[in-house]
């Protein structure tokens, strides 16, 4: 059974097609990327994803759990992480994180948020407001949240967005060793195109809310004649040479 | 504690904490009470001063109105501003992406309704007690009734309010301010129904804080209690609720086919 499972889902409002017609599937353990540029319906996936949004089409199955009718058992074992939702600025971090931890359900939140601590170096600032931290902290700090319940599917929306190459890269060999330990899946939607190639072992590109291509970053390499997956992502954005077919 | 305790008990520790480390906000939930009581305590002294008995018991209706109004005031504001404080926090992307569902999420909500209206409302009720010799309580028993009569109307129109800004985002935040005031002059909060216009006083009679306030005048100035009034208000209550739990289901799930819910707050 595959962990994530999304089939022919379209999201149109009125005229306007967001989503159309989008399938892909993640299967447990691996580390999906979903791509393109502003406006390819990437965020209107995710949110759909989430139950945030009601597809106008399609079936979203999470952990085997249909997200249309049973969305609050799957959310319990899934977490998410964006950089364009806050948290409450004036909580310290640690009550952040408990907060998130009640309502996750958390067994043993004080001993969960020092074992976070640790991993995501945030001791310094656990009692620090959660306002008062840089762009590289409070991105810490809501991988920290998006970590709290141990997420079986983990849901990242440009998690390494505003963060300088040195907490870019902590970040991303953290996430690496989570979903390796875990075996948690992981669909990230991200710009960066070396952090794709580094952490997907599958990517699906999106654009104008369609899949236009999708394989391994390898595949697409090959297949584009690239060597690298940025211009692969600028062939597929301005359609500048199509892929040899597989 | 069961899941579905310990995530309403999750967001009302979250508004909880913020009360404890912001205290202008916490000066301010008993800021206009107080001032009320003040205005009105001074008006009521001046009145029965000047013109002895018969003003007593107007002065008692009038400091009497002036606290059970704010129970239904402060548990509106208190439901609706503990909402929009996760809207101003861009925090509800995070909330409505955990398990909490949303019936849970207005369980919470009441939660912090009741501690902010206690917190507001009783420095209003010692103040009338300690300088103008009013007692609430002297009401008696009833007075709970009274307060829960109030409460669910303020919850009410707290969830009609939470559910337009739902919908419309933060067009429809001066609502939470502005709402009740407007059926206060229909509730007769100072003078009793008969006052008001024949035409009007069927709306009036629609709304539960008009059969509770002219219970509290009954209570006070004939000291009778009027059941009649007390079963109108939770029978209309009952209706008010249910119809704000309508709106807020259609209204929660249009944002999610909207895709309001994404970018509520911004």
């Amino acid at each position: 059974m595959n962990a994530i499972e999304v089939e022919h889902l379209s999201k149109r409002y009125g005229d306007v097609s967001a989503v159309n017609n989008v399938s892909f599937a993640a299967s447990p353990g691996a580390t999906l990327g979903l791509l393109g540029g502003n406006g390819a319906g990437k965020t209107t996936t995710i949110a759909m994803m989430l139950g945030l949004l009601i597809p106008t089409s399609g079936r979203i199955s999470v952990l085997g759990h249909d997200m249309a009718r049973n969305r609050f058992t799957a959310l319990a074992r899934m977490n998410f992480s964006s950089p364009y939702v806050a948290l409450p600025s004036r909580l310290t971090v640690r009550e952040n994180m408990k907060v998130y931890g009640h309502l996750y359900n958390v067994n043993g939140v004080n001993q969960r948020i020092a074992e976070l601590a640790r991993e995501l170096d945030l001791g310094a600032i656990l009692d620090r407001p959660a306002g008062q931290l840089s762009a590289g902290q409070k991105t810490r700090v809501a991988l920290a949240k998006a970590l709290i319940n141990r997420p079986e599917v983990l849901l990242l929306d440009e998690p390494t967005a505003s963060l300088d190459p040195d907490t870019g890269d902590m970040v991303r060999t953290w996430l690496e060793q989570y979903r390796s330990e875990s075996g948690c899946t992981i669909l990230l939607a991200s710009h960066n195109m070396a952090e794709v190639e580094r952490l997907c072992s599958h990517v699906v590109m999106l654009k104008k809310g369609e899949v236009v291509d999708r394989g391994s970053p390898g595949d697409l390499l090959l297949r584009y004649g690239r060597k690298d997956m940025e211009d692969v992502f600028l062939d597929i954005a301005r359609d500048r040479r199509q892929a040899v077919p597989a | 504690m069961k899941p579905m305790f310990r995530r309403v008990w999750g967001l009302m520790y979250r508004h909880l904490a913020l009360y404890r480390r912001s205290w202008p906000r916490l000066l301010e939930l008993g800021y206009w009470p107080v001032l009320n009581m003040c205005i009105w305590g001074f008006t009521s002294s001046f009145l029965q001063a000047r013109m002895g008995n018969p003003a007593i018991m107007a002065g008692a209706t009038l400091l009497g109105g002036v606290l059970l109004w704010e129970v239904t005031l402060r548990s509106q504001m208190g439901m609706s501003i503990s909402f929009l404080e996760e809207m101003w926090s861009r925090n509800l992307g995070h909330i409505f992406v955990s398990p909490l569902r949303p019936f849970e999420l207005v369980l919470a909500l009441v939660g912090m309704s009741i501690i902010r209206m206690m917190l507001g409302v009783l420095p209003a009720m010692l103040l009338a007690w300690a300088f103008y010799a009013f007692n609430l309580f002297a009401l008696g028993p009833v007075l709970i009734l009274f307060f829960i009569n109030l409460m669910i109307m303020g919850w009410a129109v707290a969830l009609g309010v939470v559910s337009l800004v739902l919908r419309h985002g933060t067009g429809a935040e001066p609502l939470a301010w502005a709402f009740l005031f407007g059926l206060a002059p229909f509730s007769a909060v100072f003078y009793p129904v008969s006052v008001l216009p024949s035409f009007i006083r069927p709306f009036a009679y629609a709304l539960p804080t008009t059969h509770v306030f002219e219970g509290m005048r009954a209570a006070l100035l004939q000291g009778v209690i009027r059941w009649d009034h007390l079963a109108a208000a939770f029978a209309l209550n009952m209706i008010w609720l249910a119809g704000a739990a309508l709106l807020f289901t259609r209204q929660f799930h249009a944002a999610r086919v909207s895709g309001a819910l994404i970018s509520i707050g911004e």
